[in-house]
């Protein structure tokens, strides 16, 4: 329990400022900040990869289009050509089949938005899994060019073809419905319910890589950003931990991909596109690298920001000074120019000095 | 296939090969100088082509791309002496995100500068429609162009590094940075003078490719990786090797839009990369021993 203390102060500013745009009556807010919240969700997982395992992926995009075109395509694309065929009736049989109607009012049948969520997942994780395992053996330049081709490959692939909606993308996507009457959709009257899915869904996130960083294998991780030589040297099992990261990394943002496209009821190829991998890689940069926290609030502010449009048609190129700004002058994030890490181990001292005396007696 | 069509793809893959192998040029030679990867590569491709278009209102064709290869040479100077000169030993991870930081603000500032319209210089001898007749196909003049420029760009940086003393000295840089130090030869001048170099020949190319593939500000990244491919797949640093590379990539492309839809063009290209570094990351003319030395 006293584990997930730390998450105290974030759970507080996260149901307060829902209270103060409730009081201050500037909800509009919250959509933003749903949004922000999903895209975190894809930047946590990259930095695990990034920052604490440091193997750069300039393909993430790619993983949060996976997950996004995927829902969406199979919740939108009508089935009902395909009735009377066996699988029809084995997926109909299994509960995985829903109806709808398109914007003509006509009948649809498509896959149910779980089982759509179900299948981007576990197909993200597979194209990770098989991606990882050759080019995970790369570092450096060939890495950062393998990833970015992938990432260029899958955007191709959903500007080209007609099922994933070419330039246009696709929309209409049905609302994600969930246990307990909530329901994933960019509707108004759900738009607290949602604020506290995405913001649920980022804080167990976090839960799941603090543990996973500060476990076994976490150490494992880091001492492959070290040197991966020496990790090996000492038993671990590079290869493996290097694609299991990469893989969760990649869930993440299929996850990220799946629940953003049913709250914006669609998604465009500019969600695949490399401006998008570049972004999510400075943000993570920007947090100081291997910083989770730092991540964190830099994904939500900056993704906030962007998504108000206050950087007007600057956008991208705000991103490119950021990441120049930061590799040239802060490699280690914009926290450690605050020096914040002195607070905090000053803190840490003054409770080990507290604590020792009685653990040694 | 009839004869004509072949060489009308070949003579069309052969023009895109020869751009492919300067880009690819142009990674080798800031590589062998100090292990970056410049991934804003690209970018000097555009504002030659941008800059030469903006400059022909105002001076004839050939000094317009003489001025805008001057030009992209001194922006090449300013963003080594800006943005890498001063790091002393920056790891490749930084480097990689530092020059694709310089690639996104080179993109953007093209894109407030000259707006989001295709633009591209007239054809330097004839019009779009005159062609030149070889054994029944018809061939742009502007091909000829592009393959003569591209090879005399070749012919004139193997007598530079082989002939003269400041090429010597790249050389000697690429091969041991240590040992050139000792040997009196100013490294960091070294540096600055290979992205000057580089920009300089990509600037050269974006000129004369700009009349046959026009010219937009969002060009570059799609050469970048055209080009890296073509590094790779002749193994990098090795630039006559790049040359084969890039007309072997421009034909390969140029044949598979009669087979595949045209929006899967580039994809072909990622695909090959792929493959290349996961087969044979020493590329396919280097050699399997040398490449147990180096780290990919």
């Amino acid at each position: 329990m006293r584990r997930l203390l730390f998450l105290l102060p974030l759970v507080i500013l996260v149901v307060g400022v829902q209270v103060l745009t409730d009081w201050t009556d500037t909800r509009y807010y919250l959509t933003q900040l749903t949004m922000a919240a999903y895209y975190s969700l894809l930047i946590i997982g990259l930095c695990a990869l990034m920052g604490y395992t440091g193997q750069i992926s300039l393909g993430h995009a790619g993983f949060f289009a996976i997950g996004g075109y995927l829902s969406a395509a199979l919740t939108t694309r009508n089935l009902a050509f395909f009735q009377d065929q066996a699988f029809f009736r084995l997926l109909e049989g299994a509960g995985i089949l829903a109806t709808g109607q398109d914007i003509y009012g006509a009948e649809l049948v498509v896959v149910a938005p779980w089982a759509a969520c179900l299948v981007a997942i576990i197909a993200a994780a597979l194209i990770a899994w098989l991606l990882g395992i050759p080019v995970l053996k790369l570092k450096g330049h060939y890495l950062a060019m393998a990833t970015l081709g992938f990432g260029i490959i899958i955007y191709r692939i959903a500007l080209a073809s007609e099922y994933f909606g070419e330039a246009d993308g696709i929309s209409e996507v049905p609302p994600f419905l969930l246990p307990f009457g909530l329901e994933v959709s960019g509707s108004f009257a759900v738009r607290e319910a949602n604020y506290y899915i995405a913001w649920g869904l980022l804080i167990m996130g976090l839960i799941l890589l603090r543990n996973l960083i500060d476990s076994r294998v976490g150490r494992a991780l880091r001492s492959i950003h070290g040197s991966e030589d020496a990790a090996g040297a000492m038993g671990v099992d590079t290869a493996r931990c290097k694609l299991q990261v990469f893989v969760l990394s990649a869930v993440f943002a299929a996850v990220a991909g799946v629940f953003l496209t049913h709250y914006n009821g669609g998604i465009g190829p500019s969600e695949a596109g490399v401006m998008k991998s570049v972004r999510y890689v400075a943000i993570v940069a920007v947090g100081g690298m291997a910083h989770l926290w730092g991540a964190l609030v830099m994904g939500v502010v900056l993704n906030f920001l962007s998504l108000r449009g206050v950087f007007g048609s600057y956008d991208d190129a705000v991103f490119g000074l950021i990441l120049i700004g930061i590799m040239l002058f802060a490699p280690n994030g914009v926290l450690s120019l605050l020096n914040f890490s002195g607070v905090l181990d000053f803190f840490r001292r003054r409770r080990r000095r507290v604590k020792e005396p009685g653990g040694l007696r | 296939m009839t004869l004509e069509l072949f060489i009308q793809y070949f003579f069309a893959g052969i023009t895109y090969g020869s751009i492919y192998a300067i880009v690819a040029i142009g990674f080798n030679i800031i590589y062998n100088t100090t292990g970056i990867i410049n991934f804003a590569q690209g970018e000097f491709v555009m504002l030659g082509g941008m800059i030469s278009i903006s400059l022909l209102p105002i001076m004839p064709l050939p000094l317009a791309i003489a001025a805008a290869v001057a030009l992209t040479m001194l922006y090449g100077a300013l963003l080594e002496i800006c943005f890498i000169r001063w790091l002393d030993n920056p790891g490749v991870l930084r480097m990689v995100i530092i020059t694709i930081g310089l690639s996104i603000l080179t993109r953007e500032a093209a894109l407030h500068v000259w707006d989001e319209s295709i633009r591209s210089l007239p054809y330097f001898v004839g019009n779009e429609i005159s062609t030149v007749n070889v054994l029944g196909a018809r061939v742009s003049p502007q091909v000829f162009w592009v393959i003569g420029a591209c090879g005399l760009m070749v012919a004139f940086l193997s007598i530079f590094f082989q002939g003269t003393s400041v090429g010597r000295q790249m050389r000697a840089c690429a091969a041991n940075r240590k040992a050139a130090v000792l040997c009196g030869i100013n490294t960091r001048d070294m540096v600055t003078f290979s992205f000057v170099l580089s920009a300089g020949i990509g600037a050269l190319a974006g000129c004369v490719m700009s009349p046959i593939t026009s010219t937009a500000y969002d060009n570059g990244t799609g050469l970048a990786i055209k080009g890296f491919t073509v590094a790779i797949l002749g193994g990098l640093g090795n630039s006559a090797a790049a040359v084969a590379a890039g007309l072997l990539l421009g034909i390969i492309e140029a044949f598979s839009v009669s087979v595949l839809p045209l929006a899967f063009q580039d994809a072909i290209a990622i695909a090959i990369l792929l493959i290349i570094l996961f087969v044979r990351p020493h590329g396919l003319f280097g050699s399997g021993t040398a490449a147990g030395l180096k780290e990919f």
